[in-house]
């Protein structure tokens, strides 16, 4: 690429310290992921995996602690718990599913 | 009569050892677009001047059918030679006898020849192509990496370690390149992970193809576990060769110096940085503008780009540049570019090299993301290599020098050994409209006009602390200097420093932020 071809793409923006400067966004920094605060309600994969157990169904209460499924992945039974005391509201896997990472399994609601 | 046949005796031996694992694999190889092992040597190495040793070495398993099997030179070839007349340690695995699977006697000419190269104080070149442990072998495969992890260690700053990457290259078997000095990779040849694609299938269930998760491409620009990209074996070999033609054989002695040769006369440097600075431009050009032959070798081009490192020659003598580069993310300090900067400050610092810093900055990346991945812990990296490093050390302000990132790139404070500064330059806390922002709050919501208490209130600051001229009023910046007297204040400033001595206070070793 020739000196030129770089300068003429370096046409972003970005704010540091209040102040533009022109330059080019870096491919990761593009691609960053938003920032999101965890939700204390969702029972979610932290690992991919596969659903051996699940001890809970819609409507159902449950304390904070209290064991909502069992994930198994990397040889390991995963225990997931309730963060917080609450009804079941959703339960979105059974048995023998196969899980990504970050997905939500089960939600509680105060 | 006697003595003849014996002699011709050897040299069917040794014909034999020279095909490796057999015309087939060879073939093999050669379709894959890979050299053999002993190939790739001759192509570093001067005409004539390999040596190669270790050459009948066989191993002796038994189990799992392994007594019948017949594995030539087990695997790697070693040896010595020159490249461009200075004297190196090389080894290379062969692909083509048991996929270059590391057994014990495998193992056991690699680190012989590691234990040569620290005890001759000669670079030590690897050149990896191998499937992994000789599972056959079992322990004693595990036992010959970590032997192999342990000198590479031992051997970090005393000697260059060079690892290329021409071939697989997974699992533990990895940890001996991310030891050493410099990783070349050659696209589509070059594989480098701790668990491949199937294992992560099977466990994870995420699709990914070698080439995405460990192809040369991905350490150059994503990792940044690989220093230097090319296209083909031909061009890694010759970076090679450049590469070592810069660096000091050991860390007791000087790299070689070179006649000097003046930059290009077609680089004008007072035409290649704005005056406005928020406007981008390639650093580069300063470097080629500045240094011999305008030859500029830099290192891991493609990641973190708003940093920029590599060697050149000032008056025919080594030195490594290092600058931040306004054409990428405005220059800015990030964790990435905190990582890459620092270690090669690190490696100059061990191979007497001295560094030469240009700062053009804003500051660190503001984010979540950044604070979240320790841009804290990382970008303390740079503070402790400028700080601890005792080769010469001259910096240069190009323009912006902000906050926490002008005390980071080679500052007086950092104990730089001199520091210019150009007429351009802004060495100021932050950058005039941050600071106008804060200092003038209260006058400028107060006002019936914000926007333009706020515009008079920046060019007020610009007018006051937006130059050099406050830092070198107290010292902070030796001289402002014009754009064309930077080669000829560099020169200087080395010649002055060549005999640098620093006694640091006595320690093991220092604890920095890894």
């Amino acid at each position: 690429m020739t000196r030129n071809d770089m300068e003429k793409r370096a046409n972003d923006r970005i704010n540091i310290d209040h102040t533009w400067y022109t330059t080019r966004i870096s491919a990761r920094h593009a691609a960053r992921k938003p920032y999101a605060p965890a939700d204390p309600g969702l029972i979610s994969s932290f690992i991919p995996g596969t659903v051996v157990e699940v001890m809970v169904s819609v409507g159902d209460t449950v304390q904070e602690g209290d064991d909502i499924l069992i994930l198994d992945a990397m040889k390991m039974k995963n225990r997931l718990k309730s963060h917080i005391a609450g009804r079941v509201t959703a339960v979105n896997v059974k048995p023998g599913d196969r899980v990504t990472k970050g997905a939500v399994l089960a939600v509680v609601e105060c | 009569m006697a003595l003849e046949k014996k002699i011709r005796e050897l040299k069917e031996k040794r014909e034999k050892m020279l095909l490796g694992g057999g015309e087939e694999a060879i073939g093999k190889q050669k379709a894959m677009g890979k050299n053999t092992a002993r190939e790739r040597i001759l192509a570093i190495l001067d005409d004539g001047s390999f040596s190669e040793y270790d050459m009948f070495v066989e191993h002796d398993a038994r189990d799992f059918g392994m007594d019948k099997k017949h594995l030539p030179s087990d695997g790697v070839v070693i040896g010595t030679g020159t490249v461009s007349g200075n004297p190196v340690a090389i080894f290379a695995q062969d692909f083509t006898v048991a996929g270059g699977s590391l057994g014990l006697m495998h193992s056991r000419k690699i680190t012989k020849i590691m234990d040569h190269a620290l005890k001759m104080r000669i670079p030590l070149i690897g050149i990896n192509d191998s499937g992994g442990a000789r599972i056959q072998e079992g322990v004693n495969s595990l036992a010959g990496y970590g032997e192999i992890f342990f000198r590479n260690t031992i051997s970090s700053g005393v000697i260059p370690q060079i690892s290329v990457i021409l071939g697989p290259c997974a699992g533990g078997a990895v940890y001996s390149p991310a030891l050493t000095d410099f990783v070349f990779v050659v696209d589509n040849i070059s594989k480098m992970f701790i668990t491949g694609p199937e294992v992560i299938k099977t466990v994870l269930g995420e699709e990914i193809s070698m080439e995405a998760l460990g192809g040369a491409r991905v350490h150059c620009e994503t990792s940044g576990n690989a220093h230097f990209f090319s296209v083909s074996e031909d061009e890694c070999f010759s970076q090679i060769k450049k590469l070592i033609s810069f660096l000091p054989r050991n860390n007791e002695v000087r790299a070689e110096v070179v006649e000097t040769v003046p930059p290009d006369s077609s680089y004008d440097i007072e035409k290649i940085v704005p005056g406005d600075p928020t406007l981008p431009y390639d650093v580069r050009e300063v470097i080629r503008a500045v240094v011999d032959g305008s030859d500029f070798f830099e290192i891991q081009e493609m990641y973190a780009r708003n940093m920029v490192i590599g060697f050149g020659r000032l008056g025919g003598r080594t030195v490594g540049f290092v600058a931040n580069q306004p054409l990428e993310m405005a220059g800015v300090l990030d964790v990435d570019s905190s990582d890459k900067a620092a270690r090669f400050i690190r490696y100059c610092d061990a191979f007497s090299i001295p560094i030469i810093t240009f700062v053009d900055l804003p500051g660190y990346l503001p984010g979540i993301d950044q604070e979240h991945a320790g841009v804290i812990r990382h970008g303390a990296k740079v503070l402790y290599s400028y700080s601890e490093a005792t080769v010469p050390k001259l910096t240069v302000i190009l323009r912006k020098a902000y906050g926490g990132g002008y005390i980071a790139m080679g500052s007086r404070h950092l104990r730089a050994d001199f520091v210019f500064a150009w007429p351009t330059a802004e060495i100021a806390v932050m950058g005039p409209e941050g600071a106008a922002n804060i200092i003038f709050r209260k006058e400028i919501t107060s006002a019936s006009d914000p926007d333009e208490v706020r515009r008079q209130k920046v060019d007020e600051y610009k007018e006051k602390f937006a130059n050099p001229y406050v830092a070198a009023s107290r010292g902070y910046v030796d001289s402002v200097i014009e754009p064309t007297e930077t080669r000829r204040l560099l020169l200087h400033g080395l010649e002055v420093s060549s005999g640098k001595h620093v006694q640091m206070p006595f320690k093991k070793h220092g604890i920095p932020p890894f």
